[in-house]
């Protein structure tokens, strides 16, 4: 049962406050017994898979929807699970050494297990609706990280960008999901797979590609919406490591290699994946060697590796698809390991500008040893897995097909400038004279150095012995995004070839960058105006246009008048059924009813109530007089043989009752402030409706347009519900998914009131000072 | 606002409260076969409970409930009615198909409806209790 293994993580997440309360500061470690236990399950797996095996777990969920909760592990996701869980096992342990003694830390472990186990959903996850929901809840994890530090006017705003953008993405990707399921006629990416040439020659197929490319492109930081990434690094830095570099921005990519069999390699495919994955490769790149944060240094510089993997999707051919997974397993390596380290700098110096540090390599022996691997795989520099993956890049782009030179010239250009950026981040704090920093810095405690050192010593060995990698994992996840089977043969020396000597030459150039590095950033100080009208400026002006026109519909429709609410309802309830009562059924009335005498007369009480609560001048009478409509009501109920609907329509009165009677003397004096003219107005539309949903009634009498669903109910009571009562069967048995989904609304409608109540009685006893208090006591 | 103290209001809610909450009991329970059911046994608590706030006030309410704050009591109607979904997914069966269990000795069937039915029960007399008492309270409050 892999979905109870996985899925318990939320569990584990509830009880999060428990573990602070038995293990204290010692919880990151058991909290991180949960994603390594999972790690040695997948690691366990990996035979089967690499031998080609797929391995489903499915468990039925909507099964008249063809909806169900099916895992699959294959080798795509298999190499995602493995990232997730053994990354996050490292982000857990170094959490707890980064955010040691935060009154808070419990919040973030249940937020940072809560996304870990959302996104091992997504990457397992064979249904489109599971993948979408779990794909929304990394969205709402993700915001909950960004905003960790909620006090934090920024830390807020980024959250609330990342979530806007993402979530924005969301919605084009639920209607993406939706199409290619109807295109398909089918819900599971398996089947989906084996069907990518009828896709790829439906009708539906553009539109529902760019509809699946936003989502993706939003939740993966392709441009032009890259920029809500650099933007979350407001979060803490372990978040940063593993959210927003190693896992869930790559969910965007997951879920186009994913489709590449499906609907990848057509014109269209190939075009916008390889030129936005070019530019946004390019645009990272660039944007990075103007920062000295070096979180955002990292930052865009994880969006250039974003775009190259988008790029190597959109190549699609097979040694750009065998590139596609080298690199997203260097990139997520050395990655991780250099966002550790950036927040090891930040928690030992107190400062974040690399130009603020150096000569740390004394203070910090390991730690600059780390940061130089991880840094060397970034550079692509032999011997590190980085540089096997940027061969195989550079190889890619030379056999591109469309888009040859621009790809190249992009790819090439974004390299040098990696470089520079690999460079700035692991020479420049570290060599160079001691820099006073805030905090005397020292060497980090063993939980913290563990995370990035392994994922280190990983990029440095997977590059001295690609057999490792390559053989195994890699080929079978290769094999699964090019929809057959390959094989992946990793080298370190390819001989004398044109990628090696662009290795070299970008090499070279990335050097010449750091070094001028100053010089080159006062000059590009002065493109700041240009780029401060770049996508974010645009989705600044929408949120501001977002704001005016949602104030100006709230002015209008909202104005807190309960008498305009009720017309604008009525009015609507008018026109709508108005329009299709009188347009499509000619209103038959049907006059052969079969009225009895103790009908006439509840029916005439019913209308002397709302004549009266029509003209009394006392409020309380037209409350009681209302009730009095509601009784009758029952009364009906019970006379057509209903005894629920008649006892709950009872009982709701009843209540109804007591509540308006509980609000009545806070209401303002019972006075008439409309005007005649008014008081015909509301006559006019009081009677229209009345008489609208009169003709309604009698026309619906004489419509019989389907089978009736209550034959089936009836018949199937006893046998199947055990149960006579059949509107008590309704609610808890048939339609028992609705009942869930109303005492969900009705809770939310008792915290609604309750808020809005208390909150006003604490706003009122802010003001008054303490001695009131005093005074009571 | 609400005057508590009458002789006759305060008698009959003594003597009427637990006889409501034994109806709504049973009309909880025998709600799969005859006219009752969660949500109206849940009203008919909340009336009993209703009623014996407009008799002795929110206070002496809150001590009839003890340690249950009526907030907590949605909580557990939700949780219940969650559960129920569940108990399906072991026998390898949709989400939220009913399951009976036997009970040798007595005749009762245990049920997973039930236990969704207690859950609404909890949930209707819950989120009508808060709002009531949340809404007195208030009143209370101001001069």
């Amino acid at each position: 049962m892999m979905q109870l293994a996985v899925l318990s993580g939320f569990v584990l997440a509830a009880f999060a406050p428990l573990l602070h309360r038995w293990f204290g500061a010692r919880t990151s470690f058991v909290l991180a017994a949960f994603p390594a236990a999972l790690a040695l399950w997948f690691l366990n797996l990996m035979p089967a898979v690499m031998s080609g095996e797929t391995l489903t777990f499915g468990v039925e969920w909507v099964p008249s929807l063809g909806m169900s909760l099916t895992f699959v592990v294959d080798g795509l996701s298999l190499l995602f699970s493995l990232l997730i869980t053994v990354i996050g096992t490292f982000v857990l342990i170094y959490a707890g050494g980064y955010l040691k003694g935060h009154p808070d830390l419990v919040r973030f472990h249940i937020a940072l297990v809560a996304f870990m186990v959302s996104m091992l959903g997504l990457v397992l996850a064979d249904g489109l609706i599971t993948l979408f929901v779990f794909w929304e809840l990394t969205s709402i994890t993700s915001y909950l990280l960004i905003g960790f530090n909620h006090a934090d006017l920024e830390a807020r705003k980024s959250a609330r960008q990342g979530l806007f953008v993402t979530f924005g993405g969301g919605l084009a990707l639920m209607a993406g999901l939706v199409m290619l399921g109807n295109a398909g006629g089918s819900w599971s990416f398996a089947e989906l797979g084996t069907m990518g040439d009828v896709l790829r020659e439906h009708d539906l197929y553009a539109p529902l590609l760019i509809c699946l490319l936003l989502g993706a492109f939003t939740k993966s930081a392709q441009f032009p919406f890259h920029f809500w990434l650099p933007n979350a690094m407001a979060a803490p830095t372990p978040v940063s490591a593993y959210l927003h570099s190693a896992t869930m921005v790559k969910a965007g990519i997951y879920l186009m290699a994913r489709l590449q069999p499906s609907l990848g390699g057509t014109e269209m495919w190939v075009g916008i994946l390889s030129v936005v994955g070019a530019i946004t490769m390019f645009t990272g790149a660039f944007l990075a060697i103007r920062h000295t944060n070096i979180k955002k240094l990292l930052a865009y510089s994880t969006i250039m590796a974003l775009g190259t993997l988008t790029m190597l999707l959109g190549i699609g051919t097979e040694g750009a698809l065998i590139a596609f997974v080298t690199f997203l397993l260097a990139h997520s390596l050395y990655k991780g390991a250099l966002f550790m380290v950036a927040g090891i700098l930040d928690h030992e110096t107190g400062t974040k500008d690399v130009t603020a540090m150096g000569g740390l390599r004394s203070l910090m022996p390991v730690t600059a040893l780390v940061a130089m691997l991880a840094a060397l795989s970034l550079a692509g520099a032999p011997p590190l897995f980085g540089f096997l993956a940027k061969e195989l890049m550079f190889e890619s782009v030379l056999e591109a097909g469309a888009f040859r030179w621009l790809i190249l010239l992009l790819a090439f250009s974004a390299a040098f400038l990696t470089i520079a950026v690999a460079a700035i981040v692991a020479l420049r704090p570290f060599f160079g004279e001691r820099r006073p920093t805030p905090r005397v810095a020292h060497e980090a405690p063993v939980s913290m150095l563990l995370g990035p050192a392994v994922l280190a010593v990983l990029s440095l060995l997977l590059g001295l012995v690609p057999v490792l990698a390559g053989t195994g994992l890699l080929t079978a996840a290769a094999s699964v995004v090019m929809g057959e089977p390959v094989t992946v043969s990793l080298a370190l020396w390819h001989g004398v070839n044109l990628p090696l000597i662009m290795s070299l030459v970008s090499l070279a150039l990335g050097y010449v960058m750091f070094l001028r590095w100053d010089r080159v950033r006062a000059r590009l100080a002065r493109l700041d105006p240009l780029i401060a009208r770049g996508p974010e400026a645009g989705y600044e002006a929408f949120m501001h246009w977002i704001t005016v026109v949602s104030d100006w519909q709230t002015r209008i429709l909202q104005n807190g008048y309960m008498r305009n609410y009720l017309m604008v309802m009525v009015l609507t309830l008018i026109a709508l059924i108005g329009n299709s009562l009188l347009l499509r059924h000619s209103p038959a009335i049907a006059f052969q009813l079969d009225v009895r005498f103790h009908e006439v007369v509840v029916v005439s009480m019913m209308v002397m109530g709302a004549l009266f609560a029509a003209i009394t001048r006392s409020r309380l009478s037209a409350v009681v007089s209302v009730g009095i409509m509601g009784f009758s009501i029952a009364l009906i109920f019970i006379l057509f043989s209903a005894p629920d609907l008649g006892i709950t329509q009872l009982l709701v009165e009843t209540l109804t009752v007591i509540l308006l009677v509980l609000v009545l003397f806070r209401l303002p004096r019972f006075a008439s402030l409309s005007t005649p003219l008014e008081r015909v107005r509301d006559l006019l539309v009081a009677g229209t409706v009345g008489v609208l949903i009169t003709l309604l009634v009698l026309t619906a009498w004489g419509v019989d347009q389907f089978v009736p669903i209550s034959g089936y109910m009836i018949e199937n009571s006893v046998p199947l519900a055990h149960g006579r009562n059949i509107v008590n069967v309704i609610l808890v048995d048939y339609r028992a998914l609705d009942t869930l989904g109303e005492i969900f609304v009705l809770a939310l409608a008792a915290i609604g009131v309750i808020a809005m109540l208390k909150l006003r009685a604490a706003e009122k006893s802010k003001p008054v000072p303490k001695e009131k208090e005093s005074a009571d006591g | 606002m609400v005057k508590s103290g009458t002789l006759i209001l305060h008698t009959a809610a003594r003597i009427l409260m637990p006889l409501q909450l034994l109806f709504s009991v049973f009309l909880l329970l025998r709600g799969h076969d005859e006219p009752g059911g969660g949500f109206i046994a849940g009203l008919v608590a909340a009336g009993a409970f209703t009623l014996y706030l407009f008799a002795f006030g929110v206070s002496a309410t809150r001590e009839v409930l003890r340690m249950v704050d009526p907030r907590d009591l949605v909580g557990m109607g939700l949780l219940l009615g969650m559960i129920s979904v569940f108990p399906a997914w072991f026998m390898d069966q949709p989400f939220l198909t009913a399951q009976w269990w036997e009970i040798p000795g007595i005749d009762f069937k245990a049920s997973s409806p039930l236990i969704f039915d207690v859950g609404v029960y909890l949930a209707v007399l819950g989120s009508v209790l808060a709002m009531v008492m949340t809404l007195m309270e208030v009143d209370k409050d101001e001069p």
